[in-house]
């Protein structure tokens, strides 16, 4: 079950974000669905050769952002919230669009203006599309 | 019984050039406490005394709630010590060190001998004098886990071990954890080794404990702050800011006692914040000796 969770060293986040958005990454594409039992602290710290405390840490910040539930003596599952997958689909992107904001904002650039970056982002991307 | 796998109070040793001074320590069971430092600060020293190799000038030792040095034999046989070095007998193999390590500990529990053969790619019929360093090592290693002790102490476990056999000792102790009654007590100047298994870290330097905490608040008490700094700006002096250096406009803060409210603090004196970076524990093990070297120096 946590097969293909990958902590990496060249990843300039601290361990316990890596864990959380892979968590989230399993939940948006539907691998780990609503409601379903996940590994407790403990085993994942294992399987992932990290310690228990990062895990517990990203388990506890989950939980805050209501992505997973932990019942005392039970265990941890996914949150039983009809939709939760494309909820954090839409989460991952309204941070990179806010990501974007932020850097163009030191560039001195509008919001508004963004908007013909976004057409010109996505011309590029065509382009490269059709080359391959 | 006490939750703590190990407790030092108060402790402190004399040599002709160096000391140990007032080392608080407590190591609580079911975790891993990394022990860091540059050489030649204490570590080793530190450890022996756990074991009762070297008796504390003064202060109060207790290891799996046994005063040591004074009962060392009792505790020894739930713990599992391995350093640098410790002496294999040259002309004999492995699987001779097995047998006689099961004979000693009633607790031997040879399925896992086995496993752990297997796991670190070692021969028990290989004679050790043909080993290599890490194999050494893992032969060591594993004479010391199939006793399957409460507790561990290992000095340096991973030092000069090449990346797959670094990887293997990592998930072999990450393993032990599975038993919350377990705990491991390790010492290594790799950072990352400690940044990625240990639960508690404790920073010595110079015979002296800088910082020992969980390590996930120890992670999140440091950042790094790229500030630009217009010309005629000068940057406040804020506290938890152990040091700034500018060149020109670009100006780095580092905080090891961050709060949100030094980003404001900065912008309100006409700096601009860049970015606010979290530290990697390399990064915050060479700005805490640094500091820590500053200190002593002034």
């Amino acid at each position: 079950m946590t097969d293909g969770f990958l902590i990496s060293q060249s990843d300039k986040r601290p361990i316990y974000l890596q864990i959380m958005e892979q968590i989230k990454q399993r939940i948006a594409v539907g691998d780990w669905a609503e409601g379903q039992a996940i590994p407790s602290i403990r085993q994942l710290a294992v399987d992932l050769e990290v310690s228990v405390i990062t895990v517990k840490r990203a388990y506890l910040e989950l939980e805050r952002e209501g992505v997973i539930v932990t019942q005392q003596g039970k265990g941890s599952h996914v949150a039983s919230i009809p939709g939760l997958g494309l909820r954090l689909q839409e989460q991952e992107l309204e941070k990179h669009l806010e990501q974007a904001i932020r850097l163009a904002d030191l560039l001195g650039i509008r919001p508004e203006d963004l908007k013909a970056r976004l057409r010109e982002a996505e011309g590029r991307i065509k382009k490269e599309e059709e080359q391959v | 019984m006490s939750d703590l796998a190990i407790e030092l109070a108060g402790v402190g040793k004399k040599y002709p050039y160096f000391a140990l001074d007032n080392i608080h320590l407590e190591v609580p069971q079911g975790q891993i406490m990394g022990l860091i430092g540059p050489n030649g600060a204490g570590k080793s020293t530190t450890i022996r005394i756990v074991m009762g190799l070297v008796q504390q000038d003064h202060g109060e030792v207790r290891v799996l709630g046994r005063s040591m040095p004074a009962e060392q034999i009792a505790a020894k046989w739930d713990i599992g010590f391995a350093s640098e070095d410790m002496r294999l007998y040259e002309g004999m193999t492995l699987a001779w060190h097995m047998n006689f390590i099961r004979s000693i500990y009633a607790k031997w529990d040879a399925p896992y001998a086995q496993l752990l053969l297997k796991r670190f790619g070692l021969r028990a019929e290989q004679k050790i004098k043909g080993l290599s360093h890490g194999q050494r090592v893992k032969a060591t290693l594993l004479l010391v886990l199939a006793r399957r002790p409460r507790l561990l102490v290992l000095d340096e476990p991973t030092t000069g071990l090449d990346p797959v056999a670094r990887h293997e000792i990592l998930r072999e102790l990450t393993a032990v954890m599975t038993d919350e009654g377990r705990s491991i007590l390790f010492s290594s100047h790799n950072t990352q080794d400690v940044e990625q298994i240990s639960d508690q870290i404790t920073f010595i330097d110079r015979g002296r404990i800088i910082d020992s905490m969980d390590k996930e608040a120890y992670l999140d008490r440091w950042r790094r702050l790229r500030l630009e700094v217009p010309f005629g700006i000068a940057l406040p002096a804020l506290p938890g800011v152990i040091g700034i250096r500018q060149n020109g406009r670009l100006a780095v803060a580092t905080a090891n006692a961050f709060a949100p409210d030094m980003a404001n603090a900065y912008e309100s004196s006409g700096a601009r914040v860049q970015a606010i970076e979290t530290m990697t524990l390399e990064e915050i093990f060479v700005a805490n000796v640094e500091r820590s070297r500053e200190e002593v120096e002034a």
